[in-house]
């Protein structure tokens, strides 16, 4: 399996987004700078966290219109897989590919430190490796991360089962705890805290390996099956 | 700022408008005999800056003399953008502080901000990587509202530029003092990494060599910053004050990964930071240091706003610019490389051999004057200087000693104090984990960071204690160099090198130069004796409001090597069951202490004392016990003393301890602040190795399951007996509770 | 020429954080009778062409890019100007 770290100027996790992938995970990762237009060859679709175009205007919104979203889009509705954290949630967001959208944390503060999250659904190609209901802890880096939807939107994610992640205790205002969600179809998934940063003990967490541990095997019984 | 007609030669010399720049008449008279003629106000402009003392350092360069700055690990000493230090393998790491106190006083968002953007730069201008930032703050009370707001931007400042560019903030200090309440103090240090072939200088080499600007174009911002830097503040100031610098982290996020890439093309002959002084500066200084000269073409400078005069330009301090000399016939090259970034890069003169800085605007000369007279020549002086009056005072006094009743509510009010307290509340708001290598986040002694691809680690930490320094500069000196050592070597590194901030109010004022004088002594001999050469730094006075100084802070910055990632330890306790040792006796060294500050309102008598050769021997001791595998935490003693540091270490876990004191000052043994001392555990495997390595450790107690901490004096009696999340919470919520109170 | 004012605010009904901790601090300087702060953009964009298509260009701008129409709304203001 082939993942690509899109960079934007001003991406700054794309780094550790590389790191966490060919090292740890111990797969196939290039860097796709944002000037690219296709993303042919690459089976998986990473958005890193960091502050694309200086995160000016609003979070991501210019970053969705750089010449490699296009790709990204028709990525997503091929159904490959896609993750975007943090600002890459953000950049999802504003291109459509996820409801919602961002705004500032409650407390007007950035906020960086290990959270508890809570796995609402683990039926996702993203997190079929957590128990239901399982807390695990993960890192949250963002100034901008609460989340909010409109109540119909709301009640949709609920339907559907779109609601991944919650944080255990609302660090940010984030409307119900929410800290990431994947589209209908199951294949997009954005969320404010960075699994990128809990891959290896050393640096106190491996719980984020876990969710890209969860993305290649998907890929391997499915490329099992069709091949 | 913008003058419609500028003054002619003549008329700077009759109405001494070079005074109003900060030029003294014996300077500007110099100035005249070093040209054989009048300066011109362009030219009188680029002498005040040049000449200012935070360029030239013309006050204190009498002193930073005898600091020590070679080692055989020194690959870099002072003179370029940052210092460097080999660490093996082919790699080094590259480290400076710096000030920028007045613009935070003024401004302190973008004070902050901009404070931080130029400490990168200063990095990566020597073709390092950053890969962590510090700081070290210092405030007045909390309780003051301008304190508050302050306190709140400044961090909302480094927060939002560090944040941005994507390196880790991963460790600092911050001090809350009344002397600080005018003047914050806001010192900044970027670590970097490099291999040794990038290592850049900023010379410009090469006669017929081009000169290229890259980055932000020029405005009318901080125009006479490094000026404004160099004088008191007063209410006056306010009015006077240059126009805000704004910083842009993005840009500077493109420009560093631009620069970085430029280092690996051989085109690039020399590169610097225009930071203060702006283009004067940086030009200057790299045909000075190169031997050559260099001529430029204003009108090619890319300019933000209309009709700026080249006097503007030239002190402009524009942010993320930098300089850059290319060898003739490859200037496309370097171009194109930049456009990929999205940035400028513009060809505005050329290397030339006569070591004259010569200006050229709309076709007229507008300046021409000797590099080496405005990068070199810069009078020296020593003033007076005279022992202070309050000094002699405190050195009469008898030996301070608090009356102490209930160990507990002591214990409970000193972890309550602001210095004392946790500062989650700041480095919350700091992204310390992008680029995924902390391995020990804010909040343990010194914060640790991975090197990729080896088994090595580097540790480090900003520290200074100017309560000590007040009543002593000699020995507050030495004891700032020792403990910032000493923080190393609990996490397991050996200590390389140092870079320092020296903040001290008016040199003018001869007690404040004698202040400087002594601590800049004890700071030297401290690190003749731990083999940690100074290998960069800067130097800010005139750190006054309306008269009144800040305590003399020479914040130190240092760095060092981890050779196995096993090594790292924490101050954290690990286990129940593992022993509790201290290294060191206390005396009763409660001058300048928490306690002192905390029961008295205020500082006076004796600091502690310190013998460099203890001092020595047990970082030594203590570093190879960590090395041996012998050490489960390690914690140093500091503001607050034993039982601070005891809780301290309780902190985070859910254990908790018991201990019986073994000596007769049980007053002494809690809370003196008496220097070279450690709190250590470790596990009953590892008793016997441990107590090899270090023979005169005190075995005191043991880390229980039980998250209470318990205290017994030498007979047995309890005098302290606590619940570890009583005394957290004190701890925890001090700062966020002093920020959200309504005055 | 065109002088474009773009207003951007927070939709009524979306908590505005920034908003509320303004109101919290007039209400301290004791200006009691703040009822609420919201706290926007504004966007001052200088356009040249007829005024039609300037009001059919600002409109698209605002649902693309200027304005995340999820939780901000917008209004603008055109101007014609004297082009210097």
């Amino acid at each position: 399996m082939k993942f690509a770290v899109i960079v934007f100027p001003g991406s700054n996790c794309d780094i550790d987004m590389y790191h966490a992938v060919k090292d740890e995970l111990g797969a196939e990762v290039s860097y796709v700078w944002h000037h690219e237009t296709s993303l042919e060859g690459f089976d998986g679709i990473l958005l890193p966290g960091g502050f694309s175009y200086g995160d000016y205007l609003r979070s991501g919104a210019i970053a969705r219109f750089s010449p490699i979203m296009d790709a990204v889009i028709k990525a997503a509705e091929e159904g490959k897989p896609v993750l975007g954290v943090c600002n890459g949630f953000q950049v999802l967001l504003e291109a459509g590919l996820l409801p919602g959208a961002m705004r500032r944390n409650e407390n007007l503060k950035f906020i960086c430190r290990s959270v508890e999250l809570v796995v609402e659904n683990n039926e996702t190609i993203f997190s079929e490796g957590y128990k239901k209901d399982e807390e695990i802890k993960i890192p949250v880096a963002h100034g901008e991360g609460n989340y909010y939807c409109d109540p119909v939107t709301l009640e949709a994610l609920t339907e559907n089962n779109q609601i991944v992640f919650k944080y255990k205790e609302n660090i940010n205002g984030s409307v119900e705890r929410i800290a990431g969600i994947v589209n209908k179809e199951g294949n997009v998934l954005g969320m404010m805290p960075h699994p990128e940063r809990a891959v290896d003990e050393l640096l106190g967490s491996k719980d984020g390996l876990t969710l890209f541990k969860s993305i290649l095997s998907h890929w391997r019984e499915r490329n099992a099956i069709t091949s | 700022m913008q003058l419609l007609h500028e003054p002619s030669p003549q008329q700077i010399k009759d109405q001494k408008i070079y005074a109003e720049m900060g030029l003294t008449d014996e300077e500007f008279s110099l100035v005249e005999s070093i040209l054989g003629r009048l300066p011109n106000y362009t030219e009188t402009g680029l002498f005040s800056v040049m000449w200012s003392e935070h360029c030239s350092y013309k006050n204190s360069k009498v002193l930073l003399k005898k600091f020590p700055t070679s080692g055989e690990k020194v690959l870099q000493g002072p003179g370029e953008g940052a210092g460097i230090i080999d660490i093996g393998d082919e790699q080094a790491v590259v480290f400076k502080i710096e000030s920028h106190n007045h613009p935070s006083a003024i401004e302190p968002y973008q004070g902050a901000a901009t404070g931080v953007g130029g400490i990168i730069r200063d990095v990566f201008s020597m073709g390092a990587r950053p890969v962590a930032m510090l700081n070290s703050l210092r405030f007045g009370e909390l309780q003051n509202p301008r304190v508050k707001y302050l306190f709140e931007e400044v961090v909302a400042g480094i927060a939002g530029y560090g944040n941005c560019i994507g390196i880790p903030t991963v460790g600092g200090e911050v001090q809350f003092d009344p002397c600080y309440e005018g003047n914050p103090l806001v010192n900044a240090m970027c670590v970097g990494l490099i291999d040794h072939k990038d290592i850049q200088k900023g010379q410009a080499k090469g006669v017929g060599n081009s000169v290229i600007y890259v980055g932000a174009s020029t405005g009318r911002d901080g125009i006479h910053g490094a000026t404004f830097a160099s004088e008191e503040l007063s209410e006056a100031s306010e009015a006077k004050r240059p126009a805000v610098q704004v910083g842009d982290p993005f840009m500077e996020k493109l420009l560093m990964e631009a620069c970085l890439e430029a280092v690996k093309n051989d085109a690039l002959v020399g590169i610097q930071d225009m930071g203060a002084a702006g283009l004067t500066s940086s030009s200057a200084e790299m045909a000075s240091k190169a031997g050559s000269g260099i001529e430029m073409d204003l009108d090619k400078v890319p300019q933000r706003e209309k009709g700026m005069t080249p006097y503007e330009m030239m002190l402009s301090e524009s942010q993320e610019r930098m300089l850059l000399v290319v060898e003739a016939g490859r200037e496309q090259e370097m171009i194109e490389l930049f456009e990929k970034w999205g940035l400028m890069a513009v060809i505005v003169g050329r290397v030339t051999d006569d070591k004259k800085l010569r200006l050229v605007h709309k076709g007229d000369v507008v300046a021409d004057v000797p590099v080496d007279a405005l990068a070199e020549e810069a009078p020296v002086y020593h003033k007076p200087s005279s022992e202070p009056a309050y000094f002699r005072e405190f050195q009469e006094k008898k030996d301070y000693r608090p009356a102490v009743e209930d160990f507990s509510r002591t214990l409970k009010g000193l972890l309550g104090q602001p210095t004392i307290a946790s500062k989650e509340w700041v480095y919350d708001q700091y992204d310390y984990m992008v680029r995924t290598n902390t391995v020990v986040a804010p909040g343990s002694d010194a914060a640790v960071l991975r090197i990729r691809e080896t088994d090595k680690a580097l540790a480090m930490t900003t520290d200074c204690n100017s309560r000590y320094l007040y009543l002593d500069p000699y020995n507050g000196g030495k004891i700032a160099i020792a403990e910032a050592a000493r923080n190393l070597v609990c996490s397991g590194a050996k200590p390389l090198g140092v870079t320092d901030c020296l903040n001290y109010g008016s040199p003018e004022n001869p007690e404040i130069f004698w202040q400087l004088e002594r601590s800049t002594d004890g700071l030297s001999e401290a690190c003749e004796q731990l083999e940690t050469p100074v290998i960069g730094g800067n130097v800010s006075l005139y750190n006054e409001r309306s008269g009144a100084a800040v305590y003399p802070t020479p914040v130190i910055g240092m760095v060092g090597l981890i050779e196995q990632t096993e090594h790292i330890t924490t101050q954290r306790f690990k286990k129940p069951g593992d022993l509790i040792y201290i290294v060191g006796e206390a005396g009763n060294d409660f001058g300048g202490s928490e306690l002192q500050k905390m029961k008295e309102g205020s500082i006076f008598g004796h600091s502690p004392k310190i013998d460099m050769a203890v001092e020595k021997d047990r970082q030594e001791k203590v570093l190879e016990a960590i090395q041996g595998g012998t050490v489960a935490s390690a914690h140093d003693m500091a503001e607050g003393g034993f039982l601070v540091a005891l809780a301290e270490s309780l902190f985070g876990t859910e254990l908790g301890a018991e201990v019986k004191l073994t000596g007769d000052d049980v007053l002494a043994e809690c809370f003196a602040e008496t220097q070279s001392r450690y709190i250590l555990t470790v596990s009953k495997e590892q008793q016997s190795r441990f107590e090899n390595y270090i023979p005169e450790a005190v075995c005191i107690g043991e880390v229980t399951d039980e998250a209470q901490l318990k205290v017994l004096d030498s007979n047995g009696k309890p005098i302290l007996q606590e619940q570890t999340v009583e005394l957290e919470d004190i701890w925890r919520g001090a700062i966020p509770c002093l920020v959200k109170s309504k005055d | 020429m065109f002088e474009v004012k773009v207003y951007v605010s927070l939709k009524e009904g979306v908590l505005d954080p920034q908003g509320a901790a303004v109101q919290n601090s007039l209400h301290h300087l004791g200006y009691e009778g703040v009822e609420e702060v919201r706290i926007g953009k504004v966007m001052t964009l200088q356009i040249q062409g007829s005024r039609e298509k300037v009001e059919t260009e600002v409109k698209d701008m605002c649902e693309k890019l200027l304005a995340n129409t999820v939780i901000e709304d917008y209004r603008y203001e055109i101007e014609e100007v004297v082009s210097q």
